[in-house]
């Protein structure tokens, strides 16, 4: 149990405020400060940095940073928790934070509106820094919603673009569907736990079964709550059916893409649930609901991802797919451990997953950021090709990151936490046929993967803007070559132990599983190499299936349909019915009784509606008149 | 003489003495800012003014007559204070950001109407507080009909309509203050005095059943000032016609006085009543009216304008059901959310207001792009908006969590009831506010700027008034605490009886039952 007065606070509330500063100061006197702005905003995440390191080597404790509601017995305080899961999920926000700073120096050079942009970042951090201290839900809530506010901002970024302006609001209304049965699952633990949301609170009432007794006794009360809470990761971390918006926010400028929708907020999720992950196992119907959305939310983006032709597309739908395998590894691991296990304990396997994809797929994208840089804003891998001679340390980098993505055995962190997710897939009682759905993931990623390496770094250049492609600035590479660096040995014992929460202690993986995977690697990158080397279109477009991948699923156009019908249709026959209804019985007919006494008393009221005002002031002082003096005389 | 009676008075001298010919801006503007400091000061100092004492702090009273007894007397308690402060806080800005060419009429009517509002939350006498409210009303009409927006018809017609509506609404109301104060006057003479009505009503409680009936009577009467569903169809359109700081004054302040009169006389005087089943029930029913309804109507709508207007009819559905929890969290929550919806809400129509005086139209599918013209615009703009839908960091999202909260503090007696399935319903709401203000926002700001629209930022003495607001909704927004602290015991009182009405009812069910 975290003691409240073992740690100061200091050092977690200037880690929350000094972003919040920065943002602060971008937003009132960016006039004023021009270029600054930006080494302010880099300045801010450099110390929040240095400050997650220094929390790597601090006691557990849960100290409260700022008040926010009190009233009587109740109270709702920004506090923090500080222990193993924060300290390591701090250690990826902020490292990977700077990192996305400093590329963005170059990335961003020449828009017009970095300060706006640095100003958004900085804001970002701030909020995402409020998640990961949270300590109770309703702060996890505000902070949940405030990331949601900076992510719409810099998907926006270039608001003038229509399509960034309708993807920008695409993210936060999705968003806010998941937020909604976010507030339900909340209120539904605040009347269960006697109106203590914290964490701790939480987890020792559900540990001692001090709950109350509505919760206690009706099974469909704990798994409403559960999937509630769920509800809010699937809208932050873009599962099936709220996965929509994670591609379209692809709109926002590539650093932004590799931040904030791959490796940091749209993990909040799961690391959201797994802090909560004793709710989810209280309740073995949730679990397995969860451990299934997160297994299709894999497959389908995977399924996607093979065909998709612009290169952040490929990447966001491979982010979907790995978000989907966490969330699938937070199900399944609550459905392993109904009463002898305990998820909140070190080294969940949905927590080393993120914390190894997080470094990645932050590099991936960053890369791609350095490809999109040197073509001059061309996106379309088609358009690319032989990059790997022009852009050596991208490639490199990028090759890094591919192979850890498909899971390359035991020299790449990505294999060892997806084989963490495959263990306990296949070990949990009806786990096995999310065990294969994982198995073709990974087939499926490997596939995707050697499409995309295959057409836009290797061969002979397709266009202009790829033969003249040149390696990128110092100032993005630096960042490249670091999250390389961490993508290498993020697995290695010594680097996960400083992050001891984000390691699993687990078993040697079961043969099967290893062959498995290994068999899934080698199929599906040797499909994709042979099928796309040397080719100029894609042999596969357009054809039965493909066609269906490479739109999408068509769930665009199903919920275009859905918003027109069920909202935009309902909102149109809701008004009509008002202004029948309402407006008609209720206003009509006064209106028209008084219409019909107005016109014979036309004389009285003159027409004008001054005078009838005035006659109804002075109609009411006479009732007032009347009641106070005349009333009481006839009483007495 | 107390401070209150200055807040009081000095908007209606102001009046008069601009009508007398004073000059307006000076004059007006003066006494805004005169008042909003004092009662920033009455706040400040009201932590050691209310030390001690059970009531109302800053009380005074001046008989007006013996029998019945009916006395100015004016006192301020936490709910009353914050009140004051929204007043003092809109009618600043509603009156600084008249432009100088309009009449003096203007600052007449908005001071008339800030007068009015004062007088209605911090007299403790019935007869003044209701009187208080139709001086407010009257120049409030009168505006709408005189010197809207739009063509003569419909400016006439929404004029028409809100005065058949507040009329009505003032006459059903009248109707239900009168009662109570013939019931619970108590010994020999009729009193208006609020604390005397109280301690009536605690010591002989009416029977349950007309308490009831007196309490629904009640909220029909308040409720179709605060646009209670299906009362409200006259607030979209006087809004959207009335003259902006008309607008904002009334659907920031003046619309409060409803909600403030339920929490200040209904609750209190007749808990079994508001807390009897029926009218719990009815009360959800309209409520969710409110939401839902309205939520889909605004999300019809197309210009800014009507946006605005039907979103501040669905916002009160929140502010209702916080009181229907009757908790003391809900109830606290319910207030901070007053608050913060007429900050919020005014400051949307004070930019709408410019908006619509700048480039004519305030048609949503006209408009586009205005971000790169006029980013202050936009930041500013987007602060109210943000706000409304129930952004975390901004007032709104305080006071609507709260509420929620403060239905899930169960009395110890219900389980997930016909409260709280109402408030799982209502969330769906705040991703209908969401929809209506992302579109109106995603219209207006941002996408590529229309041609032949051209909007420049306000100049710098625009912004003052504008800039105040958003950083108030900040401050509540981030600091709740500020002002829940205000409301330390007023509150309490009231859920408390709420609290046993229920567990009495409980009890007699069971009884029954056994």
């Amino acid at each position: 149990m975290p003691d409240p007065e073992s740690t100061s606070s200091s050092l977690p509330t200037l880690l929350l405020l000094l972003p919040l500063l920065s943002a602060l100061v971008i937003l009132l006197a960016h006039r004023m400060l021009k270029g600054a702005c930006v080494m302010i905003s880099i300045l801010s995440a450099a110390i929040c940095f240095l400050i997650s390191l220094m929390l790597l080597g601090t006691k557990d404790a849960a100290p409260m940073l700022l008040p926010f509601i009190e009233v009587g017995k109740f109270r709702v305080a920004i506090d923090a928790l500080i222990d193993q899961q924060s300290r390591g999920m701090m250690f990826i926000v902020t490292s990977i934070g700077l990192f996305v700073h400093v590329f963005s120096v170059g990335y961003m050079k020449d828009d017009e509106a970095k300060e706006r942009f640095f100003g958004a970042l900085s804001l970002f951090m701030f909020s995402m820094t409020g998640i990961v201290l949270a300590g109770n839900l309703v702060m996890m809530f505000i902070f949940w919603e405030l990331v949601g506010l900076s992510s719409y901002l810099l998907i926006g970024h270039w608001f003038d673009k229509p399509s960034a302006a309708e993807a920008s609001k695409k993210a936060f209304l999705t968003n806010r569907i998941g937020d909604f049965g976010f507030m339900i699952g909340i209120l539904m633990l605040f009347m269960a736990n006697h109106g203590d949301v914290t964490f701790t609170g939480l987890h020792d009432s559900f540990a001692q079964g001090t709950m109350h007794d509505t919760a206690k006794m009706h099974p469909t009360f704990m798994m409403i709550a559960a999937l509630g809470i769920f509800m809010g990761a699937m809208g932050k971390s873009a599962q099936f059916p709220l996965h929509v918006w994670l591609p379209d926010a692809m709109e926002g400028p590539t650093p932004v893409s590799a931040l904030i929708h791959a490796a940091t907020m749209v993990a909040a999720g799961v690391f959201m649930l797994v802090r909560c992950a004793f709710v989810i196992e209280a309740s073995p119907d949730a679990a397995t609901t969860i451990a299934w959305i997160g297994g299709i939310t894999a497959l389908m983006a995977a399924l996607i991802a093979t065909q998709q032709n612009d290169i952040k597309r490929v990447l966001a739908y491979s982010t979907l797919s790995q978000l989907g395998y966490m969330v699938m590894a937070v199900g399944l691991v609550a459905m392993q451990a109904t009463g002898h296990h305990d998820a909140a304990a070190p080294g969940h396997p949905a927590m080393f997953h993120l914390y190894t994809h997080a470094f990645f797929k932050a590099m991936l994208f960053l890369g791609s950021g350095a490809v999109i840089y040197a073509c001059h804003h061309e996106q379309d891998i088609w358009k690319m090709g032989g990059l790997a001679k022009h852009m050596p340390v991208t490639f490199f980098t990028f090759a890094i990151g591919t192979a850890s993505l498909m899971g390359v055995p035991y020299i790449t962190s990505g294999f060892w936490s997806k084989e963490a997710i495959l263990g306990v897939a296949f070990e949990v009682k009806g786990g096995s046929p999310l065990f294969w759905i994982g198995v073709a993931t990974a087939l499926l990623t490997a596939f995707y993967m050697t499409r995309m390496f295959v057409i836009a770094f290797l061969g002979k250049p397709r266009t202009e803007h790829a033969h003249h492609a040149t390696e990128a600035p110092i100032v993005m590479l630096l960042p490249l070559v670091l999250l390389a660096l961490l993508t290498l040995i993020s697995p290695w014992d010594w680097a996960a132990n400083l992050l001891e929460a984000l390691k699993p202690h687990h078993a040697e993986a079961h043969p099967t599983v290893l062959i498995a995977s290994i068999l899934a690697l080698v199929v599906g990158s040797g499909a994709g190499f042979v099928l796309y080397r040397g080719k100029d279109s894609d042999p596969l477009a357009s054809k039965g299936l493909a066609k269906v991948f490479a739109n999408k699923f068509y769930f665009d156009e199903l919920y275009a349909v859905l918003v027109k019908v069920l909202q935009d249709g309902v909102a149109w026959v809701v008004t009509g019915l008002e202004r029948i209804f309402v407006d008609g019985i209720f206003a009509r007919l006064p209106a028209f009784a008084a219409k019909r006494l107005g016109s014979a008393a036309r004389v009285l009221t003159g027409g004008h509606l001054q005078t009838y005002t005035f006659l109804l002031g002075a109609g009411l002082l006479l009732v007032i008149y009347l009641i106070v003096f005349v009333l009481p005389q006839m009483g007495h | 003489m107390s401070p209150l009676e200055i807040v009081i008075l000095l908007p209606i001298l102001a009046a008069l003495a601009v009508w007398l010919g004073a000059p307006a801006r000076a004059t007006s503007v003066g006494t805004a800012v005169l008042n909003l400091l004092i009662v920033l000061g009455l706040v400040w100092q009201f932590k050691s003014a209310s030390a001690g004492k059970a009531g109302f702090a800053y009380e005074s009273a001046r008989v007006v007559l013996d029998n019945p007894a009916i006395a100015f007397a004016v006192g301020a308690d936490g709910v009353s204070l914050i009140l004051a402060l929204l007043t003092a806080l809109v009618t600043f800005a509603a009156v600084w950001q008249i432009s100088p060419e309009k009449p003096g009429i203007y600052h007449i009517a908005s001071q008339l109407i800030a007068g009015g509002a004062f007088g209605a939350f911090l007299c403790t006498d019935v007869f003044f507080l209701y009187a208080f409210h139709e001086l407010a009303l009257i120049p409030t009409l009168l505006m709408i009909a005189n010197y809207g927006h739009g063509d003569d018809e419909h400016r006439k017609a929404a004029a028409w309509k809100t005065t058949v509506y507040l009329g009505a609404g003032s006459l059903v109301l009248l109707a239900g203050l009168a009662w109570v104060v013939l019931e619970f006057s108590g010994g020999e003479k009729l009193t208006f005095d609020l604390t005397a009505l109280k301690a009536q009503a605690a010591a002989t409680p009416l029977p349950a059943a007309q308490q009831a009936t007196m309490a629904f009577v009640l909220l029909l009467g308040f409720g179709t000032l605060v646009s209670l569903f299906p009362l409200h169809s006259w607030a979209a359109p006087a809004y959207a016609s009335a003259p902006t700081p008309v607008a904002m004054l009334h659907s920031g302040v003046l619309k409060k006085f409803g909600l403030y009169g339920l929490l200040r006389i209904a609750l209190p005087l007749l808990p079994q009543g508001f807390q009897a089943e029926w009218v719990q029930q009815a009360l959800l029913y309209m409520l969710l009216g409110n939401i839902l309804i309205m939520g889909f109507v605004t999300i019809h709508q197309k210009r800014l304008d009507d946006v605005l207007a039907n979103s501040s009819v669905m916002h009160m559905g929140y502010i209702f059901l916080g009181l229907a929890a009757g908790t003391e969290i809900a109830l606290r929550g319910a207030v901070l959310l007053m608050f913060a919806h007429g900050i919020s809400i005014a400051l949307l129509f004070a930019l709408a207001g410019r908006l619509r005086s700048q480039l004519g139209t305030l048609e949503l599918s006209k408009l586009g792009g205005l971000a790169s013209h006029a980013p202050v615009f936009t930041v500013i703009f987007a602060f109210g908006a943000f706000a409304s839908i129930g952004l975390p960091g901004l007032a709104n999202f305080a006071g609507e969590v709260m509420v929620f909260i403060g239905c899930f503090t169960t009395f110890g007696v219900t389980s997930f009831g016909p409260l709280q399935w109402t408030v799982a319903i209502a969330l769906w709401g705040v991703v209908m506010s969401a929809v209506y203000m992302l579109r109106a926002y995603r219209s207006i700001f941002q996408g590529a700027a229309t041609t032949g629209l051209f909007m420049k930022d306000p100049a710098l003495s625009q912004r003052v008034p504008l800039i105040l607001l958003a950083a108030v909704l900040l401050i509540a927004g981030c600091c709740p605490w500020l002002l829940l602290g205000l409301m330390k015991t007023d509150l309490a009182t009231v859920a408390e009886a709420a609290s046993t009405a229920v567990q009495g009812a409980a009890k007699a069910a069971a009884g029954t039952a056994h």
